[in-house]
């Protein structure tokens, strides 16, 4: 074959494959936008559910969404941090640790409705919490754990040696180094870890569908039950309930996640600036 | 054997009260021998350069007088170290105090990244100091004495990485004087930043010689000339083999008269 020809099917096959993801991209938040934009309003945002097909707002969901998502962050990152930085720092690298480091990426991909059943046989039943917010928070954070633990190792261990050695070099112990220094200068990206993990804990439906809940409540104490945002769309959208609502549902869903991810952008940015 | 041989690591005392003695000093990385039967007196409040070809053992020599190199795995320094006549690697000694003492300035400008005010109060923050006013002091009188002060006083939150590479040299050094050191080991502190700089670190390293001792390792013999009393000339003749000291003499000595040929070869730019 020619290789000029050759040369540009290769460029037609490369902006083909770039065009349908970016298109495929488009058309899911395009569709979405169009569908629920009509029922953005703040009474839609700030008001309650009411009737057989839930018309009015949807106020109680986000609330639980966010009560969930903020229960779970505060789970996970003191434990995942302090993970990360034994892995990082006092570990000794070897057997035990690569062993570590691959359970938790295990973890990272078992799928979230096993997840969520394994959230209802310990934290709903064996522990006898009930479907709560603890409950739901609880099993979030094991999805959540290892994403934030990866990712706070990782921003530890970027940390250039030569900070360390001017720490070191004032007589600073190690834990002293750690905390005044490793840890400031890693923060921007473990923060950025916390996000993205946030925001897939946001966006989480089948593990909460069995730890939280479904019956609509405006949750107070960790131990209240309530309706997150998904399941809220999952059940409107599945028995066709309340289409328009639903969609409502996902955009606000997919404005709340996209806030998430620009936060993320943001302070990974300013990491870069920084190092 | 070959007759330059009984040249090797001479111990040689200048006159003066010592700071640091090194003698018979052997390390190693692993398996691997980086420096044979070293010995050396650094004087009292004076500079002391380190010169010679690159990887012949400098650095790592330098980072033995504050026990840096521990924090890599699998060195071992054996022979006998001591400052103010203690032995630092007796077992009694701790090396993070020793650090205190003995501070450390790098190739690379390594500032943290976080205001300048917080980067020369780390240390003595580190040491237990609280109370804001003696806080600012310290580093008053730090970046004074670093010649960083005038530049920086109005910006004192402002993040350390924002300065110039040579102002973040000089912060580095007012960080390491706000735990007032007893001897200053520098690491090559000028390969990595501007010509007017190195002259401004140049004059202080003069003034700094009022109140403290300092090493200094630099490929730069010109450099060598200009601000050090003592000179130590480094050498690994066979790759492989273990660096030793060749000669050790006042400055002027080691560049107009050198005793060894091989130093004579070294400063008259024949190899290295």
């Amino acid at each position: 074959m020619n290789k000029r020809l050759a040369n540009r099917i290769a460029l037609a096959t490369l902006y083909a494959a770039a065009g349908i993801t970016v298109s495929v991209l488009f058309a899911v938040i395009v569709y979405v936008f169009i569908n629920g934009i009509g029922q953005l309003s703040l009474s839609f945002i700030f008001t309650w559910p009411h009737g057989v097909n839930a018309e009015g707002g949807i106020w109680p969901t986000i609330v639980s969404t966010l009560y969930v998502t903020v229960l779970a962050m505060l789970i996970v990152t003191p434990i995942a941090i302090l993970a990360a930085v034994y892995l990082a720092e006092y570990a000794v690298q070897g057997r035990l640790v690569s062993t570590i480091r691959f359970a938790a990426d295990s973890l990272a991909s078992v799928p979230s409705i096993v997840m969520g059943l394994f959230g209802l046989a310990l934290f709903v039943e064996a522990l006898q919490i009930g479907f709560s917010m603890l409950s739901a928070a609880l099993a979030l954070s094991f999805l959540m754990l290892p994403i934030v633990m990866r990712t706070t190792e990782e921003a530890i261990r970027a940390v250039p040696k030569y900070i360390r050695w001017g720490s070191y070099g004032l007589g600073a112990t190690k834990w002293q180094t750690v905390r005044r220094t490793v840890l400031p200068a890693a923060m921007p990206r473990i923060i950025t870890g916390i996000i993205l993990a946030t925001g897939r804990a946001v966006g989480e439906t089948a593990v909460v569908i069995y730890t939280m809940g479904q019956a609509i409540n405006l949750p107070v104490t960790p131990l209240d039950s309530g309706r997150p945002m998904t399941v809220h769309l999952y059940l409107l959208a599945m028995d066709g309930i309340n289409l328009p609502a639903a969609y409502g549902t996902a955009l606000l869903l997919m404005i709340l996640i996209l806030v998430f991810n620009l936060g993320a952008r943001y302070f990974l940015r300013r990491s870069s600036r920084r190092m | 054997m070959p007759e330059h041989d009984i040249h090797a690591s001479p111990f040689v005392s200048p006159e003066g009260p010592d700071k640091i003695t090194v003698r018979d000093l052997d390390f190693f990385y692993g398996d691997f021998q980086a420096l044979a039967g070293i010995g050396v007196s650094i004087k009292q409040k004076a500079v002391t350069a380190f010169i010679g070809p690159s990887g012949c053992g400098k650095s790592t020599f330098l980072r033995c007088f504050n026990r840096m190199n521990d924090l890599i795995p699998g060195t071992r320094a054996t022979g006998l170290v001591t400052m103010d006549g203690q032995d630092i690697y007796a077992p009694g000694v701790d090396p993070v105090d020793l650090r205190r003492r003995v501070g450390m300035i790098f190739q690379q400008p390594n500032p943290f990244p976080m205001s300048i005010y917080d980067n020369v109060a780390y240390g003595p923050r580190l040491h237990g100091v609280k109370k804001r006013a003696e806080l600012d002091d310290i580093v008053r009188s730090s970046l004074e004495r670093a010649n960083l002060w005038k530049e920086v006083k109005d910006i004192l939150d402002r993040n350390g990485l924002a300065l110039s590479g040579g102002q973040q040299q000089r912060l580095c050094i007012a960080r390491v004087l706000a735990v007032e050191p007893e001897v200053m080991l520098m690491d090559e502190p000028c390969s990595a930043i501007d010509p007017t700089s190195v002259q401004k670190i140049e004059d202080l390293m003069a003034e700094l010689t009022d109140r403290i001792t300092i090493v200094i390792v630099t490929h730069n013999m010109q450099q060598a000339a200009r601000v050090s009393e003592f000179t130590a000339f480094f050498l690994q003749e066979i790759a492989g083999d273990p660096a030793v000291l060749v000669e050790y003499d006042r400055t002027a000595n080691i560049f107009t008269s050198p005793q060894d040929r091989r130093t004579e070869d070294y400063i008259t730019g024949r190899f290295g």
